[in-house]
């Protein structure tokens, strides 16, 4: 993320640089591809959850999708109550934010840090704090999307 | 006691540190500086329901620890200078609760520990009370969760972060006493313009350069008159940094400068860049550095306090993070 720059004076931003030569660099290449195998890994912990759930309850590949994220969720919640979420999400950094995973995550953590601040002030209204972002703009790019989906149908027809 | 140079004071009757108090956690126990402590916790919680009831108790323990080695009861300390990382002070302010004292809350952020002293000194030295007791705390979930993020959510930090230490040191500081605080420098804000809080030890180097400089030149002192000079939280970037500025400015000996964040963690121990918060130099220059002008390693030692001045509110509106940097340099003799 680049700062924004429109307020620094010549030398701030010469300091800026010369201080980024300390800086241990953040190890992309690593990160990308621990990233990749991470987030490939729990969609296809998810393939195979969908799979049981076909062959167990009978159910076409499309039924199947709500339980799968349901119980992709349960294991993320578990995992954070147990408190070794975290530790996954340092080690493989988008890997784990990205799938549905990251999101239970970000709801649990939050629930369970804020619960010493009472059930309502605290748990409920506080585990939307990292997820909140995440709705607002996800509601509204879907509301642009489908906008743009009915205009063009009207324009086609 | 005149003002020397600018910004520095020489005390001219010894006060000295009388006793300390030291309280860690876990990572803290498995570090290599672990016989420095009084006291090690192996559980985060301490027993208590809330992170920032666990760091009260640090504090009360560090606090308690200080005058049952002075052989005094909490009646016998007239005054408490001392501050931490939470929100209005509460972890001090509920802390001094049961002491009964006088108290004064301050804040610089990770250098605390060092204003605390440096004003305790200075009370005791102007007779205002016959000794006072000073100190500071954190508690790495209670500013994790205060400052970023929830403690189990996944985010990933960058390889030049700190870790917040969990631990509380307290001095008691007395006349007749050693190691004897001999001068003290009290710093100026230095804003170089840095916006990254992961990063805050590169925006307190410029601070702590600020000041180790004015310090030796109001002195009129070089580098080589210090056995060591210890910076609060630094942590591995900020070091390097502030060093480099140093040899710039014409100071050599370099090498006799240590941080207190860098000293107090193994590199394997999954700190990224080193420890910070306001328990980092508390345990670090109450428990190692006094530790040694004891044990007469060094005679004379430097204590940098630095603090990172910002709020999780102004990294939010985009201001850049003001360092400070306080100093007292500690001798080992009583006179």
């Amino acid at each position: 993320m680049k700062p924004k720059d429109s307020k620094s004076t010549p030398v701030q931003r010469a300091y800026r640089e010369r201080v980024s030569t300390f800086r241990r660099a953040v190890p992309v290449g690593r990160n990308s591809l621990r990233s990749f195998f991470a987030g490939g890994g729990v969609c296809l912990l998810g393939q195979v959850i969908q799979g049981l759930w076909m062959r167990l309850l009978h159910m076409d590949p499309e039924t199947a999708s709500n339980p799968t994220v349901a119980t992709l969720v349960v294991l993320s919640v578990l995992a954070t109550g147990l408190g070794v979420y975290d530790r996954f999400g340092q080690w493989a950094g988008a890997g784990s934010a990205v799938p549905v995973t990251g999101f239970a995550n970000s709801m649990a953590s939050a629930a369970m840090e804020h619960r010493s601040e009472g059930w309502v002030l605290g748990t409920a209204s506080q585990m939307f704090k990292l997820a909140g972002p995440v709705i607002a703009f996800g509601v509204t790019a879907a509301f642009v999307v489908s906008l743009v989906k009915a205009l063009w149908a009207i324009w086609a027809s | 006691m005149p003002r020397a140079g600018h910004q520095s004071y020489v005390f001219d009757t010894p006060v000295g540190i009388r006793t300390t108090g030291v309280v860690g956690g876990i990572k803290e126990a498995e570090g290599p500086l672990a016989e420095h402590f009084d006291r090690l916790h192996s559980d985060m919680s301490m027993g208590q329901k809330t992170w920032e009831k666990a760091e009260r108790l640090l504090l009360k323990e560090a606090m308690d620890l200080a005058i049952r080695k002075a052989e005094l009861q909490k009646e016998d300390i007239p005054l408490y200078i001392g501050g931490d990382l939470m929100n209005q002070l509460t972890t001090t302010s509920f802390s001094a609760r049961t002491l009964g004292s006088m108290y004064l809350g301050i804040y610089s952020a990770c250098g605390t520990t060092v204003q605390g002293l440096l004003l305790a000194a200075m009370l005791v030295e102007l007779g205002a009370v016959e000794r006072a007791m000073t100190g500071a705390v954190s508690h790495t979930y209670a500013a994790e969760k205060l400052y970023r993020f929830p403690n189990e959510y996944g985010a990933q930090k960058p390889p030049y972060a700190q870790r917040t230490v969990t631990g509380a040191g307290v001095a008691l500081v007395e006349p007749g006493f050693w190691p004897r605080v001999e001068a003290a420098t009290i710093g100026r804000v230095v804003d170089t313009g840095l916006k990254d809080p992961f990063d805050m030890g590169s925006a307190e180097a410029p601070a702590a350069v600020a000041t180790i400089t004015a310090h030796l030149r109001d002195l009129d002192r070089s580098l080589e008159d210090y056995d060591l000079v210890l910076t609060g939280d630094l942590a591995s970037v900020g070091l390097a940094f502030a060093k480099q500025m140093l040899r710039e400015q014409g100071h050599r000996e370099t090498d006799r400068v240590e941080d207190c964040g860098v000293l107090l963690y193994r590199a394997d121990q999954g700190v990224f860049a080193g420890g910070s918060g306001a328990g980092c130099s508390a345990v670090v220059m109450y428990g190692y550095a006094v530790n040694q002008l004891r044990r007469g390693r060094y005679r004379r030692v430097l204590l940098c306090g630095t603090g990172a001045l910002h709020s999780p509110l102004s990294v939010k509106q985009g201001d850049s993070i003001p360092g400070i940097c306080h100093a007292v340099s500690l001798v080992a003799d009583s006179a």
